[in-house]
């Protein structure tokens, strides 16, 4: 872990309780959906991230509790530093927006509403963004079946063939 | 009998649109998907007070194509192949953000040659991307010419990646430690050939744009955004640069040995449409000399690594020595194994930050893989840089910010 991060890793754990992970140099603080606007709001106005990278999430299924970790990757731009907040979210639990944080998650929130059934509560604008609106289930969740068509041999040749839609004579 | 056109609902949109469009006294207008100057099939519902744009609400997924999705049911290298789908101006670039996440992930070294090989690779397809911009820009509005000279030069740039790779445009040069093959003789002489020709035709695009007072007035003082707002809708790349805030990856986090190269971060204070143009245009100049300098430098050896639990052997090898086959049916079966952990990568693309979240699940796939595409986070910024503009200069800040679709629905 960079050596000017290590002040900003102790606030986020005495503040927030966040528990903290290192991989490949990367720091990952886990903190929970309560203090996420605050952690934000600190690392923003205290520790100098101006820029929120990426907002995503990561499904943990068949884990279900928590099942969803949605991941913050904070940047700053003064200090050339980068950290990771992370939030474990059941499923159906809904954590508070960002949006007055990061403009950046007006979006990037629409996309987990959407991708994952990841609810933000008060966000001004909680429309599906990339599937169409009236879709059923959410694409991104590891049990949303990928769609498969089963290859098709002479053995079963004919139970493929057979459905499949003709051109009337 | 002229058909009607038919009106837009604007009770769904109650939240985003003012007052005014609910009494009726502005209009809402659609433009898109199939417009030319959205570069793609982006909608714009635009509130219009007359000519001018009160609101902007962009509605995206119309090339939704599930690429996340369809990479956690592939091994880490198959999947790389769809990474170019993504941002198709820009396949290099994105096989290079991908293929640092899964060496980052595994923890596999590149050898300096393939490093060097995929900093010049990368540096003309920056170019590349940009001619396209810089083209279809002129062409939005009215520079016919300009289109037509930038996919000229493009036209020289596909040919070297034909060249290494044997595609134009889909390359999946790139592999997880290293390159798929080492570039073929005439690589280098090409590249110099390119490195000739191209500071002159930089000229003749300022000769044509950067001073034509018909460009000029369509662009000084259009789209402004703030540096504060720029970087809380975490625009990045060329666009954050053109607001006055001088940050680039490859200077600030260098990978792939780009510390080794001497070369500036243009950077405009004013935050318009004239300053993204003229930050572009000093890359070209920045570009070719990252190119011209790694082509100097470029080391003798290796261009992939000697681990063959990630990289497949030789093709000789592989008659001869059993402990070769294994590793080859093995890599190209069950693929390789990561460790139940994920890493953050992040390259400059020539649109700003790509960044990749990999996670594994300790398995030959991955769990997520999700690709922070630059151009989704640019366009959001665009109701903050239209309002108040006319529908026409819509088009200009559209071609500012340099959007590719692919990029923005994945």
């Amino acid at each position: 872990m960079d050596k000017n991060l290590e002040p900003v890793v102790k606030d986020l754990q005495s503040k927030f309780g966040a528990t903290c992970e290192e991989f490949r140099g990367e720091a990952q603080c886990l903190v929970k959906a309560e203090n996420v606007v605050p952690a934000l709001t600190f690392l923003r106005d205290d520790c100098g991230f101006e820029l929120l990278s990426s907002q995503s999430a990561i499904d943990y299924y068949p884990q279900t509790s928590p099942r969803f970790h949605v991941v913050y990757q904070l940047t700053s731009i003064s200090k050339n530093l980068s950290v990771q907040l992370r939030v474990p979210v059941a499923d159906g639990q809904t954590i508070p927006t960002a949006t007055g944080v990061y403009k950046l998650c007006m979006w990037r929130e629409r996309e987990l509403m959407d991708m994952f059934g990841i609810n933000f509560d008060g966000h001004p604008d909680p429309r599906r963004i990339l599937m169409p609106e009236g879709t059923e289930g959410h694409p991104l969740r590891r049990d949303f079946p990928l769609g498969y068509e089963e290859p098709q041999f002479t053995f079963n040749f004919d139970e493929i063939q057979l459905p499949k839609p003709h051109p009337k004579e | 009998m002229r058909e009607q056109i038919e009106e837009i609902p604007v009770g769904q949109f109650r939240h985003l649109v003012s007052e005014r469009a609910l009494n009726g006294e502005t209009m809402l207008l659609n433009m898109g998907p199939q417009h030319p100057s959205t570069h793609g099939v982006l909608r714009l519902l635009l509130e219009l007070d007359g000519e001018t744009v009160i609101n902007c609400i962009p509605d995206i997924g119309y090339l939704h194509t599930g690429v996340e999705k369809n990479m956690e049911a592939k091994t880490y290298q198959k999947a790389e192949v769809m990474t170019d789908r993504l941002d198709y101006m820009n396949p290099i670039g994105n096989n290079l953000a991908y293929v640092m996440a899964v060496e980052k992930l595994v923890d596999l070294d590149v050898p300096p040659r393939a490093q060097a090989l995929r900093v010049i690779l990368t540096e003309l397809q920056r170019i590349s991307s940009h001619l396209v911009l810089i083209g279809t820009w002129g062409l939005d509005l009215g520079a016919m010419s300009m289109f037509l000279y930038c996919f000229r030069e493009r036209e020289l740039l596909l040919n070297i990646f034909e060249l290494v790779s044997g595609q134009r445009m889909m390359t999946t040069y790139f592999r997880p430690g290293g390159v798929w093959r080492d570039a073929p003789v005439e690589f280098e002489a090409a590249v110099r050939d390119f490195i000739k020709i191209f500071p002159r035709r930089i000229d003749e695009y300022e000769r044509l744009l950067t001073k034509n007072p018909l460009f000029v007035d369509r662009m000084v003082d259009i789209g402004y955004l703030s540096k504060e707002a720029a970087l809380s809708y975490g625009v990045t790349g060329p666009n954050l640069r053109a607001s006055g805030v001088n940050w680039d990856l490859r200077k600030a986090r260098p990978y792939m040995g780009y510390e080794q190269y001497d070369f500036d971060v243009p950077v405009a204070t004013e935050g318009d449409t004239y300053a993204r143009y003229i930050v572009r245009i000093e890359e070209f100049r920045q570009s070719l000399r990252i190119i011209e300098q790694a082509l100097d430098k470029l080391p003798m050896g290796p261009v992939h690594s000697d681990n063959r639990k990630f990289v497949p052997p030789p093709r000789a090898e592989i008659g001869v020595s059993m402990e070769a086959l294994i590793h080859h049916f093995k890599l190209w079966t069950e693929g390789f194994r990561a460790p139940d952990a994920s890493v953050y990568s992040a390259v400059e693309s020539p649109r700003g930050e790509l960044g990749v979240l990999m996670a594994g699940d300790g398995s030959g796939k991955p769990r997520r893989v999700h690709m922070r595409t630059p151009s989704f986070d640019n366009i959001s910024a665009i109701s903050e840089m239209v309002k108040g503009h006319l529908v026409a200069d819509l088009v200009a800040i559209l071609a500012s910010i340099d959007i590719v679709l692919g990029d923005i629905d994945r």
